[in-house]
C-alpha cells in the first residue's frame, strides 16, 4: 500500500493516524521508505520527549543519504517501536501498521488538520515524481 | 587471492639474522613478555614481494583510470610536486624545531613556504589573511565558524542561525552545528540555485551567517551571489564560502570581491595533492579584515629583517585548532603546483574543467535526464530516472561504470536531484579519455533498454563482486574476520 486512507502526510514524507483519544501513531510513508533505498541506522526519541510540529524529532540513515524525520504533530512521545532500528526491513512490507514509529500525545489534536489528507498527498507524489 | 597468513609455510624466513656474540638480558618485568611467539606469518622475502605487488595491481586510483568522483576533484596529482616534498631537507624536519631557540633559523625555509602559501592563497582568494592549520575542508568550515562566532560574540551579537542551502555539502549543516548553531535550510529555486526569496524570508537578525558553495554542487554559479552577500551583511551577518568547488573558478574570480568574508580552500582538490582513501587533506581558512584577530595561533609572520617566525601573539585568537602547522606536506605540494602553473596556468585550469564538464554533459543529454542542462562550471549532475523505470538504478549504472573500467560518480548526491549522477571530470583528461568514458555510459543506458537485469550483477569483472552495502553498518564487527 503506496497511501493510507486514514493518515495525514508532511511534505517531507511522514504520516500521522489517529490510534486513540489524543495518541497519534507515526512513521515514515512507503514512498519515503522506497526513496531511501535499503536503511542501516535509525535514531527514535525516547517516551517523554518533547516533540514540535513540523521540528526534527528523529535521524535515518541508509545506503545513500542520512536525513531528519519531522513530527508530524506536536505532543509528547508516549511509546517508539524499538524493533525498527533493529530491523528495519520490517518497514518495507508495512509502513503503515506494524512499521509504526512512534506514538505522540497531542498537545492539540487539531494540527491534525493542517496535514494532507490522502488525496492531497497522492497529488503531490506526482509533482515530486 | 589467498590471504598473506594463508600462504605462510611453517619454518619459511625472509632473512637470517647472524647470532649475536653480544650477551643479551632483558630486564622487563616478566609479566609484559610475550608467552609464545607472535603469530607471523611465515615467508620468503620474495613471497612477499610478489603478495603486496599482485595487492597494489588490484588498487584503483587517478594514476591507473579515469577518476570523475563529482565534487570531489580526482585531478592528476604531478609528480614533481611528490619529488620536492621529498626532499630530506622538508621530509626529514622535526615539528618540534621551529620550537626551539636556534631551531627557528634551522628551518627558515619550510617557514618561508607556509609564509608564502599565505600570501598566494590571498590573492586567489581576495582575503586579507590565511591560517594555514585545517587539517581537511570539514576541519577549514569549523574553524571558520568559530571565528564567525567568535566575531559575533566579540560584538556583543545574539546570533544563533546559520543558513545553508538544500544543495549544500552535508559538511555544513554539521560543521555550523559543531559549533552550537542552528541550521535552516534554504530552499533551491527552479533553476538549481538557491532561492534569494525564501532567503529573505529566513533574514533576520538572529542569522549569523550564510555557509555558501559558488558554484553549487549542481556545478551552477550564482548570478545573484552579490546581493545574497549585501543581504546576509545588512544584518551584520557573515558569508562563508565553502571552497570544495574553486576549481571552477579558480584565477577567474576571487571570492573576496564577490562579497565573502571568509574563505576555505581545498587543496587536496583545487591544487592537485593526492587524496582519496582518507587523505591527508589540507583545508587553510582565510579572512577579510575585520575578522584577521581571530585567526588560530600560530601564524607565520616575516620579521623585518626578512626572516621568518611563528607567532602566537593574537589575544583574540581562537586558539589552537591542530598540533604544529597544519598538513605541512601538503601545503609545499600545492606550493610548488601553484608555482608550476602561475597565474596563467591556474586560469587554463578552470577554463579546461568547465570546457570538459559541458563536453560530457552535452554529448550525455539524449541518454540520461538533466534538470538544470544550462552551461554549468566544472561539473554536471546527470539523474538515472529514466532507467529506473527498467528498474536500473543509478547505483547499477555506477556498477557498470566499473566494469567498463571508470570510477564510478558521486551518486544521489546533491540530494535534491533523484538518482542523481554527478560527474566531474577535471582538466587533467584528455578528449580521447573523456569519449572513452562518455561511449561507456551510453553503451550502459543502452544496456538499460536491452538487458536491464544483466546491470543488477555488475561489477563482475572486479576481485570481489557486487558487496552488501548494509551488512557492514547493521551488524557492526571488526573484532573478528
Amino acid at each position: 500500500m503506496m497511501i493510507d486512507a486514514d493518515a495525514g502526510y508532511l511534505e517531507s514524507h511522514e504520516w500521522a493516524k489517529k490510534q486513540d483519544g489524543n495518541v497519534f501513531t507515526v512513521g515514515l510513508t512507503a514512498y519515503a521508505i522506497e526513496q531511501l533505498g535499503d536503511i542501516v541506522y535509525m535514531e527514535l526519541p525516547e517516551a517523554g520527549t518533547e516533540v514540535i510540529a513540523g521540528e526534527p524529532f528523529g535521524v535515518v540513515e541508509s545506503v545513500k543519504s542520512a536525513s531528519d524525520m519531522y513530527a508530524p504533530i506536536s505532543g509528547t512521545v508516549v511509546e517508539a517501536n524499538t524493533d525498527i532500528p533493529d530491523n528495519p526491513d520490517i518497514l518495507k512490507g508495512d509502513a503503515y501498521d506494524a512499521g509504526w514509529l512512534i506514538k505522540i500525545e497531542a498537545s492539540d489534536p487539531d494540527e491534525f488538520e493542517d496535514l494532507m489528507d490522502n488525496a492531497a498527498y497522492k497529488k503531490f507524489l506526482e509533482t515530486e515524481a | 587471492m589467498k590471504l598473506v597468513f594463508e600462504k605462510s609455510v611453517e619454518g619459511r624466513r625472509g632473512l637470517r639474522i647472524a647470532k649475536s656474540d653480544v650477551p643479551t638480558s632483558i630486564n622487563l618485568n616478566k609479566s609484559l613478555l610475550r608467552e609464545n611467539d607472535a603469530d607471523l606469518p611465515e615467508l620468503s622475502e620474495l613471497d612477499v614481494v610478489r603478495h603486496f605487488t599482485k595487492l597494489s595491481r588490484r588498487n584503483f586510483g587517478v594514476d591507473t583510470n579515469f577518476y570523475p568522483l563529482g565534487s570531489c576533484t580526482m585531478k592528476y596529482n604531478p609528480k614533481v610536486c611528490e619529488r620536492i616534498a621529498a626532499y630530506p631537507g622538508f621530509a626529514h624536519l622535526h615539528p618540534l624545531l621551529p620550537q626551539l631557540r636556534s631551531g627557528g633559523m634551522l628551518t627558515q625555509g619550510a617557514l618561508e613556504v607556509v609564509y608564502e602559501m599565505d600570501m598566494l592563497l590571498r590573492e586567489i582568494c581576495g582575503m586579507s589573511a590565511f591560517t594555514m592549520q585545517p587539517m581537511a575542508g570539514a576541519h577549514g568550515e569549523l574553524t571558520g565558524i568559530m571565528m564567525m562566532a567568535a566575531y559575533h560574540q566579540d560584538k556583543g551579537n545574539k546570533k544563533s542561525i546559520v543558513l545553508a542551502p538544500d544543495s549544500a555539502h552535508g559538511t555544513n549543516p554539521a560543521s555550523a552545528a559543531i559549533a552550537g548553531y542552528t541550521v535552516r535550510t534554504v530552499p533551491s529555486d527552479e533553476n538549481g540555485l538557491m532561492s534569494i526569496d525564501a532567503m529573505k524570508e529566513m533574514l533576520t537578525d538572529e542569522v549569523a551567517g550564510l555557509m555558501l558553495t559558488c558554484p553549487n554542487t549542481l556545478g551552477l554559479f550564482n548570478p545573484h551571489v552579490k546581493e545574497i552577500c549585501d543581504l546576509i551583511h545588512s544584518v551584520d551577518g557573515l558569508v562563508y564560502y565553502d571552497g570544495a568547488n574553486l576549481n571552477a573558478i579558480v584565477g577567474k574570480v576571487r571570492p573576496g570581491d564577490l562579497g565573502f568574508d571568509i574563505v576555505h580552500v581545498n587543496l587536496h582538490k583545487t591544487f592537485a595533492t593526492p587524496h582519496g582513501g582518507g587523505g591527508p587533506g589540507a583545508g587553510p581558512v582565510g579572512v577579510v579584515d575585520r575578522l584577521v584577530d581571530y585567526l588560530p595561533i600560530s601564524t607565520v609572520i616575516k620579521r623585518t629583517d626578512g626572516t621568518f617566525a611563528l607567532d602566537y601573539d593574537k589575544p583574540k585568537s581562537i586558539g589552537y585548532i591542530a598540533p604544529f602547522y597544519g598538513n605541512f606536506g601538503i601545503i609545499l605540494r600545492a606550493y610548488v603546483y601553484i608555482l608550476m602553473l602561475g597565474k596563467e596556468g591556474l586560469e587554463r585550469v578552470a577554463e579546461n574543467a568547465v570546457l570538459n564538464a559541458n563536453y560530457i554533459k552535452e554529448k550525455l543529454k539524449p541518454y540520461y535526464d538533466i534538470e538544470h542542462g544550462q552551461l554549468c562550471k566544472h561539473e554536471c549532475v546527470f539523474s538515472a530516472t529514466r532507467q529506473a523505470k527498467n528498474g536500473v538504478h543509478a547505483l547499477d549504472i555506477a556498477k557498470g561504470l566499473i566494469d567498463a573500467g571508470f570510477h564510478p560518480p558521486t551518486m544521489y548526491f546533491p540530494m535534491i536531484v533523484k538518482e542523481a549522477l554527478m560527474i566531474e571530470p577535471t582538466e587533467c583528461e584528455s578528449k580521447e579519455t573523456m569519449d572513452g568514458f562518455i561511449e561507456a555510459m551510453i553503451e550502459l543506458a543502452k544496456q538499460c533498454e536491452t538487458d536491464p537485469e544483466s546491470l543488477k550483477a555488475a561489477p563482475v569483472t572486479t576481485p570481489v563482486g557486487r558487496l552488501d552495502e548494509t551488512k557492514a553498518a547493521r551488524e557492526l564487527n571488526i573484532a573478528s574476520v
